[in-house]
């Protein structure tokens, strides 16, 4: 075992490698650098309950002082890294400080994408704490914003601003953004609750300009229609933070390729772990990246276990899983919604906003599932992703959980 | 013995405790937590912090 380890990026992957590592008995130094200048703090509340100001500031960070001290991690805020010398063991600091290691975690996460319109002000990107602090900010003096992009984080700064009392419209391309990921049938029923709560959709539709400033905003679509706003907040997703890597000779391919134990191609001691990681999945076959928060967390205790246990290692196959809080409903999706060959639909008759809806692969077996407002069939049903079997099993759980069932 | 707590207001029922030690956490019928063992052994130590380190919501930790 190295007797140190160098994390770049406080993410949550990057912070929760660190745990992980302690956790399973590494007693190496710990560095981690980060060039923001922010305790390490969490991501998803960002967009949702820290956004409507439900949450204060407490609830978003990601570990504590006090836990920070107790594990022994040099933690170095402010400055970033520049790049790596691979075959030196050694990274560069923005500020030209070098710090060697014995393993290097690559956590840099990902950043949103930049809005392609320019306008003078008022056009905001959600993915910091100081993103969402000064969108927070924005809603305040603000009547309405236009949210460009329909998928997770901009149909939740939609319910976020409805519950700021804004009037609300959200533009996305596709005809079913949430498509993307659930299939359109599933998806078109996401769009019925942005107009349930009051949110009017132009989807189907791209943005051709924006103009203006912050309080007299107006977004031309490309069928010429005009829409108008104080704000304008866009969700077009996220790109892996690699200019660093860049000089380094790893290989980079939209993101840091690693292969299916997270080591960076052809590195024993080069990981990567988080939004910025794209792993050969040993199940799927296929490189992938994942920008979800439990993905980070599962990659950073496979990586932690293959430092911590060199003649040991395992590779990396989760079973994916995401949630999302829109409105009153509370979303949580596992597995495989979008490349798939069938679907069913429960619902709760006794609350019409509660439903699951199961999914078939092509080979005929469950696949995946999306719960609305249910985390007991959530769970229930992401337990028998981990093992092959056909649709008939989570379907008798699901009647089984409705009401008025044998328990 | 080192002792689960769990913040019942806090939990939303993510359930990624119950993926990490089922034998100590399930989700009920209204979404939330339980601990199924409170008490846990050294040897369950590494399982149990690893499912205390995936609550979304930091709902939570353990007791000396």
């Amino acid at each position: 075992m190295g007797s140190r380890t160098v994390v770049v990026g406080a993410s949550v992957g990057g912070i929760k490698t660190v745990q992980a590592l302690r956790s399973q008995g590494y007693a190496g130094e710990l560095i981690v650098v980060d060039a923001e200048s922010h305790l390490p703090y969490d991501k998803p509340p960002l967009s949702k309950g820290y956004l409507n100001e439900s949450l204060g500031r407490d609830r978003v960070n990601l570990i504590s002082e006090a836990e920070i001290n107790s594990l022994v991690i040099d933690l170095k805020l402010g400055v970033g890294a520049k790049k790596i010398d691979v075959a030196g063991n050694e990274i560069t600091l923005e500020d030209g400080g070098r710090i060697g290691y014995d393993n290097l975690i690559v956590a840099t996460g990902a950043r949103a994408r930049l809005s392609p319109w320019e306008a003078k002000d008022g056009v905001h990107l959600l993915r910091t704490l100081d993103d969402s602090e000064r969108l927070r900010k924005d809603f305040h003096g603000a009547r309405s914003v236009i949210v460009v992009g329909g998928g997770f984080i901009g149909a939740e700064v939609a319910a976020a601003a409805r519950h700021h009392g804004l009037e609300v419209t959200i533009v996305d391309p596709l005809e079913v953004p949430m498509g993307r990921v659930l299939g359109d049938p599933v998806g078109r029923l996401f769009i019925k609750l942005h107009h349930l709560n009051g949110v009017a959709t132009h989807f189907g539709n791209g943005v051709e300009a924006i103009t203006g400033s912050k309080g007299d905003l107006t977004v031309e679509l490309t069928d010429g229609r005009l829409l108008y706003g104080d704000l304008v907040v866009v969700g077009i997703g996220a790109v892996p933070n690699t200019e660093w890597l860049a000089s380094s000779g790893l290989l980079i391919d939209n993101g840091l390729v690693c292969d299916e134990y997270c080591r960076a191609d052809g590195q024993a001691n080069i990981f990567g772990v988080g939004d910025v990681a794209r792993w050969f999945h040993p199940k799927r076959k296929e490189l992938v990246r994942v920008e979800h928060w439990t993905n980070a967390v599962e990659q950073a205790a496979c990586v932690a276990h293959n430092i911590v246990n060199p003649s040991n290692i395992v590779s990396y196959a989760p079973i994916a899983y995401v949630w999302s809080d829109q409105y009153d409903w509370k979303i949580q999706i596992a597995g495989e919604t979008a490349r798939v060959a069938d679907f069913v639909v429960v619902e709760d008759p006794s609350n019409e906003n509660r439903f699951a809806a199961v999914y078939v692969d092509h080979s005929g077996n469950f696949c995946g599932v999306v719960t609305v407002n249910w985390p007991r069939a959530m769970i229930q049903c992401r337990r028998l992703l981990e093992n092959e079997t056909d649709i008939s099993r989570p379907l008798n759980l699901l009647n089984d959980l409705l009401p008025g069932k044998a328990k | 013995m080192p002792v689960i707590k769990a913040d019942l207001d806090l939990c939303q029922g993510y359930a990624n405790c119950v993926m990490e030690a089922p034998k100590f956490f399930d989700i009920n019928d209204d979404g939330v937590v339980v601990v199924l063992e409170e008490e846990f052994p050294e040897g369950s130590r590494s399982r149990v912090e690893a499912a205390v380190r995936s609550c979304p919501v930091s709902a939570l930790r353990i007791e000396e």
